[in-house]
């Protein structure tokens, strides 16, 4: 078997200072070996003859940031290799979320992204406000509806689909473009393996890799445990059951039943699961950021991964609190919340930690290929 | 920082040293019913000595395991032991330790540590050696956390720097933290301390003045201060100082620490010169993997303890390199003064080598045919003339892993007296006591076998001397 060459590190064509950073932490890394059966990262970068900017930028999407190299490693700081290849790879990360980012001009978006994420929220739900308020007599707002269609009553149905229908098109556009600059730009693969496709969802669905190579994820201690995995199902699943919520509320209108619905009801189920899931997950992941140790976080740009969270949290509780309050005055205000929450999330979910899913599949189908045809 | 309240109760056992054997010892220990104190002179994040810089170790087993590629019985572990020794182990010592190694992978599965198959480029040692997933700081981690739940008592950054011992019978240890000395009973202690390859001065006593060069590769911290107090309390000595591991590495490495990234594979495809630009070993001898040790030594006695080894275009690809760019040049003359050695002698000596190299079938994967015919020293493999630009040239010093001198001890890790009799509640584990096994040579991966062989045993003879009392 060829032993990989480092040589070929190809510093001079990378351009920026975390890419440069990543490199010289690989060289030693790639010399040293000891976290080989740790995650994917290190395989891949094994497998690698060059690492130009492209490469490096799949090699910080097939980390997780796990923690458990930075655990592993004698080098650490205060060592003077001072590694900490978790902290260079969401450096990393971050940076290539906003050089694939479509259209390329919103690439500020991703830096500046809490502050304008807080700014778009507060927007969509004044206007909501003010377009109900302009829609019905002042007062509607503020009494109690009950009974099929009372949602509707405030705000047609057909205006919602409208409005998030073109809202979600958006997202689903620029993300899609987005992940494929991202694909083009780090794989050119013309025929994938097959099974790859298979292996990449399987891999992504179980979040196999969030266990740093068995014992789990790190904490501030190096006690590795599962929590992280946990959370982070329980948020990713609430978050779909959510939406498959919507989307079968949004079939039943067309069938002919109109919201609100009966507790019993399928759409109340999914809803009251997922949103539980969309509260118990990113609040567990938030704390959990607290435990983790500070040396891994980002150091560069915005927060995007906080203000996801945080974004999540919102959805979930508005929309959880309009369930609860759906028969009270407070309804409207509430509707209005939390519509205009979910439609700050919709239109910024291009532009924040949620493209970390899409990136994060592309990579582990560009490595369930690359590991399955070792042709790099 | 937990600060144990020991004012008021005496520890069962004190344990010198925050490696592999102190901690195997400490676990058995408690697991035992002892409390347990241990003390690591280095902080926290430096924690582990020599062992955070492992990667396996060697464990004897019947068959193969879900990792193990296959067998490796006690007698064949033993055969290679002897070899790579000539002869110069304790026999006893020796047999138990390859014994008692066929139980260590599930001891240490037990305390948290977990396994991966062996690492790309180390493909020899997949039968043999049990690799730690994410290497020995991971290992020790697992290590550390069991002992902390077993109630261990752990100070960092806590040296110990002296030994109340009288006739083989230990009464304290001075600690001393911060500047601040304290006084510590126990009713038993384990030296796992390391050995002393950390400490130049007592490199220099043994090696003469060209230690001074020596790189150290793992940690500054095993300054073998334990080893001496122990040795003028009268405990009887193992092995000498000249004897050890000691590798030929990238003369760039740092002073310490610089740990296994800066190995350099590349000796056997080309040659290697000394300060004065002349040849002086048979750098196609062996496969690297079983010469790079001798180098270490070879290195050490050149003048300024350097090596230059010159290789060509042809084979700069062959071998893992360091993590450190080599010096590159068209010109040999080029690359000589790049690395301040004499043009001339340097093109002397490639135009001498070049000229005796024998046409043959270059492969590095066996023991070719390319050798040399008339040259002193020869060059018995993969010898190719230096002849393709751009040619590359890179460092060499003598890296020295540990020491084996040490303390004399029993089947029980129980210290031995120089007046022959057995130590009363002294017992010692890992390096400072590696030297009963290894007497010379060295096997990959027996470091830690020794380790923690000899910190079990260490532990449950500890706990069973108090449970004596
Ligand atoms: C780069 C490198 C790679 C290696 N790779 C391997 C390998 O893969 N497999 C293998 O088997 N062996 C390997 N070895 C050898 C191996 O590290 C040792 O044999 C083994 O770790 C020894 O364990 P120990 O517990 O005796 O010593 P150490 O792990 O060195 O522990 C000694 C401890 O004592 C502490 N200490 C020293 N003095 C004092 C004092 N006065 N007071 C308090 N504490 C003190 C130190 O801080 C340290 O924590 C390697 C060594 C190096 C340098
Ligand atoms: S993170 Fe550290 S221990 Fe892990 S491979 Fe890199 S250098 Fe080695
Ligand atoms: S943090 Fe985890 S996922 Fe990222 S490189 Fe390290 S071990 Fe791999």
């Amino acid at each position: 078997m060829n032993e990989p060459d480092v040589r070929d590190f190809n510093l001079v064509d990378l351009l920026s200072a975390p890419q440069t950073e990543a490199a010289r932490q690989m060289r030693i890394c790639n010399a040293c070996r000891y976290c080989e059966g740790l995650c994917a990262v290190f395989p891949a970068m094994e497998q690698r003859l060059t690492f130009g900017g492209a490469d490096v930028d799949y090699l910080s999407n097939l980390c997780h940031n796990c923690g458990a190299c930075y655990q592993a490693c004698q080098y650490g700081p205060p060592h003077e290799f001072a590694i900490n290849v978790p902290q260079a790879m969401a450096d990393l990360r971050q940076e290539s979320y906003e050089r694939y980012v479509w259209p390329a001009s919103f690439a500020g978006l991703l830096a500046r992204n809490g502050l304008w994420l807080g700014i778009a929220s507060a927007l969509a739900t004044a206007l909501f406000l003010i377009g109900l308020v302009i829609w019905h007599q002042p007062g509607a707002l503020f009494s109690a509806y009950t009974g099929p269609g009372a949602f509707y009553d405030l705000i047609p149905h057909g205006v919602l689909v409208i409005i998030f229908g073109l809202l979600l098109g958006y997202a689903v556009l620029a993300m899609g473009l987005s992940v494929r600059r991202f694909w083009l730009a780090s794989a050119r693969i013309p025929k994938l393996a097959a099974g790859a496709a298979g292996q990449a969802i399987h891999d992504a669905a179980t979040l196999k890799y969030l266990d740093g190579g068995g014992p789990g994820c790190m904490t501030e201690d190096a006690r590795p445990d599962d929590k992280r995995r946990f959370y982070h199902h329980a948020a990713a699943y609430g978050f779909l059951l959510c939406l498959a919520s919507t989307s079968l509320a949004t079939i039943c209108h067309y069938l002919g039943s109109e919201a609100p619905y009966p507790v019993w009801h399928p759409v109340v189920i999914l809803g009251v699961v997922g949103g539980v899931g969309l509260i118990v997950g990113p609040l567990g992941l938030l704390i959990g950021r607290g435990w983790r140790a500070n040396a891994r976080q980002a150091q560069a740009g915005s927060d995007i991964g906080l203000t996801f969270i945080v974004m999540l949290l919102a959805t979930s509780t508005s929309g959880l609190a309009l369930l609860a309050l759906r028969s009270t005055p407070a309804m409207g205000t509430v509707l209005a919340l939390h519509l205009g929450i979910v439609a700050a999330l919709f239109a910024s979910m291009p532009y924040g930690k949620f493209v970390h899913g899409l990136h994060r599949l592309a990579t582990l189908l560009r490595h369930a290929h690359e590991q399955r045809t070792k042709m790099v | 920082m937990r600060v144990p309240a020991f004012d008021s109760s005496i520890p069962d056992v004190l344990i010198a040293g925050g490696g592999n054997a102190a901690l195997c010892a400490a676990i058995v220990a408690a697991r035992a019913g002892a409390q347990v104190l241990l003390v690591e002179r280095a902080p926290k994040s430096y924690r582990g000595g020599n062992t955070r810089h492992t990667r396996n170790m060697r464990v004897a087993h019947d068959a193969a395991n879900e990792i193990l590629t296959g067998p490796y019985p006690v007698a064949e572990f033993w055969d290679d032991l002897l070899r790579v020794t000539k002869g110069r182990t304790n026999e006893e010592l020796a047999q138990l330790t390859l014994e008692q190694s066929s139980e260590l992978w599930d001891f240490l599965w037990a305390q948290g540590v977990r396994y991966q198959p062996s690492l790309g480029g180390t493909l020899s040692l997949g039968r043999t050696n049990a690799f730690f997933l994410g290497g020995g700081r991971t290992m020790l981690n697992a290590l550390y956390h069991t002992a902390e739940d077993l109630g261990v008592a752990i100070r960092y950054d806590t040296t110990l720097v002296d030994l109340a011992i009288h006739d083989g019978h230990f009464e304290h240890a001075v600690l001393e933290h911060d500047g601040q000395r304290e006084t510590v009973p126990a009713q038993s202690f384990i030296a796992a301390s390391g050995g002393f390859e950390a400490n130049l001065e007592w490199l220099i006593e043994a090696w003469g003045p060209a230690a001074r060069n020596f790189i150290i590769r793992g940690t500054p911290y095993n300054r073998g201060e334990v080893l001496r107090l122990l040795l003028d309390a009268g405990v009887a000595q193992v092995a000498d100082a000249k004897q050890g591991h000691a590798v030929a590495i990238d003369g760039r490495a740092p002073k310490f620490d610089g740990g296994i990234v800066t190995r350099l594979d590349c000796v056997p495809f080309g040659i290697v010169l000394n300060n004065h630009a002349e040849r002086f070993y048979d750098e196609g001898e062996d496969f690297w993997p079983k010469r790079y040790a001798i180098w270490g030594r070879l290195v050490a006695d050149q003048p300024d303890q350097v090596g230059h080894v010159i290789i060509d275009e042809k084979s700069i690809r062959l071998f893992m390199p360091s993590v450190f760019d080599p010096v590159t040049a068209d010109t040999i003359e080029e690359l000589a003064t790049q690395i301040g050695l004499d043009p001339e002698a340097v093109r002397a000596s490639i135009d001498a080598f070049n000229t005796a190299c024998q046409p043959g079938h270059f492969d590095h994967t066996t023991h070719d045919d390319c050798a040399t015919e008339g040259l002193t020293p020869p060059k018995s493999h993969w010898a190719r003339p230096i002849d393709t630009p751009p040619f590359y040239a890179y460092t060499l010093r003598p890296g020295i892993t540990f020491t084996y001198l040490g303390v004399q001890v029993d089947r029980q890790a129980r210290m031995q007296m120089a007046n022959g009799q057995p130590a009363d509640n002294l017992y010692a584990a890992g390096e400072i006591m590696a030297g009963n096994v290894l007497g010379e040579g060295y096997l990959a991966g027996i470091g830690m076998t020794i380790g923690s062989v000899f910190g079990r045993l260490a532990g449950a003879s500890a706990a069973e001397h108090r449970s004596q009392r």
